[in-house]
């Protein structure tokens, strides 16, 4: 499998359950190695340079990783430290991450008392808290409602086009991609396409054109 | 340097917070030791003749005999739940956000560990300080003397956990291992029986315990209690810290990839 993203990209890993998306992320993070391949973020070769290549990364895991009984500022404070980041410049940090998701009026609410989608919004907050070039989204909009799904969408897009993050969504919904995105698609390990949204669709709706193509229309 | 420092103090910090969310875990390592302490020995201190054995010059209780050991339990015992703890982080997801950060893996790793053992530690005085309470004391001097005692041997135990912890692949799973790991080396031990006491019962189990870390890191709290030294047994813990620290940092090797499969 092989591909780049530039910076500034909102670039879309599409595929099915068990396609791939979720082990090329624990690659990426160093979760998980393997002797073969390479993997450089921003610049940064992952198997030579791990520190530079992680700090350059910020990521949303699939699975919540909050504290529930932590305050979201604390969250972000703790994940700053683990960066190495402390004191004032933290502080200041953690409101500029929390003013662009909107977070701002709930940083000092626990965890366990935010719905699923502001819960999101805070583990997206806390991924570009250390000012990242590249974001790594799995599956953010997993279990939230269409209205959080939308809303989480749009502002992570606007994030690749105001900001010049480089953005990696990796989705199994076809609604979550535009026509203008970066597409990959993932199907068994492979890549199937690598194109735009409006390049593989055609003239077809999206969810067609990914059905076809990974021959898993019923 | 200063980044090493900021996550240390933030992965302690974290320990700690969660320790005092759990308040029925404190509860219940303290309960433990005392029911031993207060209702095992003072049923056992008939059956059992205790000899003058060093670091003690004179005759003594059993309940003074096994303070150590049950010093050594609550250790143990933290060790491994500190170990369950990251087997939980593991599966809720909170291991990876710790080892996503760009410092190195095994720092991360000792932060943690130094986070567990400062844990212990505090139980540890919690436990001396109820049993001085029911006039079971050691010397003052052992009070402070024994610190650097329970600091490495606490390190040892969590680093024992810690190796534990990236062996295992569920939650399930570690049960069982609390069940072949604790027992064995707390009844393998000299916690709550001299060994030379064991040797006439059996060999066997008396050469086991004599290799047992644990043992050691008792003998080690012993005759620190009593502002004694006792070189064997801290190199013996030493030795023990240093082969499970390697087994921990090979367990979690991302090359292995023990740290994102599930199952």
């Amino acid at each position: 499998m092989g591909f780049s993203a530039c910076a500034g990209d909102f670039c879309a890993l599409l595929g099915p359950n068990g396609a791939g998306k979720t082990t090329l992320f624990a690659l990426m993070t160093r979760l998980f190695a393997t002797r073969s391949g390479r993997i450089e973020i921003a610049g940064h070769d992952l198997s030579r340079d791990r520190q530079g290549a992680l700090a350059a990364l910020g990521v949303v895991f699939q699975q919540p990783t909050l504290d529930l009984d932590l305050s979201v500022r604390q969250n972000l404070a703790y994940f700053l430290a683990l960066h190495g980041v402390s004191g004032r410049v933290a502080g200041r940090r953690i409101d500029a991450a929390l003013e662009k998701l909107g977070m701002a009026d709930r940083a000092a609410e626990k965890v366990r008392a935010l719905n699923g989608g502001h819960r999101r919004r805070a583990e997206i907050a806390r991924a570009l808290s250390h000012g990242p070039n590249v974001l790594l989204l799995d599956e953010p909009t997993v279990g939230l409602d269409a209205a959080s799904r939308a809303s989480i969408t749009d502002e992570v897009h606007a994030l690749a086009r105001d900001r010049g993050v480089t953005v990696l969504w990796a989705t199994h919904l076809t609604d979550e991609v535009r026509d203008e995105d970066r597409l990959i698609v993932l199907h068994r390990g492979r890549v199937l396409a690598d194109t735009t949204g409006a390049g593989f669709r055609g003239r077809r709706s999206l969810s067609d054109a990914f059905l076809d193509a990974t021959g898993e229309r019923p | 340097m200063t980044a090493y420092l900021v996550a240390l103090r933030a992965i302690v910090a974290r320990e700690m917070l969660r320790f005092v969310h759990q308040r029925g875990r404190f509860v219940s390592a303290l309960v433990r030791p005392l029911v031993w302490l207060l209702v095992f020995a003072a049923g056992f201190r008939a059956a059992l003749g205790l000899s003058i054995i060093p670091p003690y010059q004179t005759y003594i209780t059993y309940e003074t005999y096994i303070v150590p050991g049950l010093c050594g339990m609550i250790m143990l015992f933290n060790g491994m739940q500190s170990s369950l703890s990251l087997v939980y982080d593991r599966e809720m997801g909170s291991m990876r956000l710790l080892l996503t950060s760009p410092l190195p893996r095994w720092w991360l790793l000792v932060c943690r560990l130094i986070g567990a053992t400062a844990i212990s530690v505090a139980q540890v005085y919690a436990f001396l300080a109820i049993a001085a309470l029911f006039g079971i004391r050691v010397p003052p001097v052992g009070y402070v003397a024994v610190l650097p005692a329970l600091v490495v041997a606490g390190l040892m135990l969590s680093a024992l956990g810690l190796a534990l912890s990236s062996l295992i692949r569920q939650l399930e799973n570690f049960a069982g291992v609390m069940n072949f790991v604790i027992f064995p080396m707390f009844f393998l031990s000299s916690a709550l029986y001299p060994l030379w006491k064991m040797a006439e019962s059996s060999r066997l189990l008396h050469d086991i315990s004599v290799i047992n870390p644990f043992t050691h890191a008792v003998e080690l709290i012993r005759f620190a209690l009593h502002a004694s030294w006792n070189g064997a047994a801290l190199l013996w813990v030493l030795l023990s810290l240093v082969a499970f620290m390697a087994l921990a940092l090979w367990g979690y090797d991302p090359g292995r990839g023990m740290m994102w499969r599930k199952g």
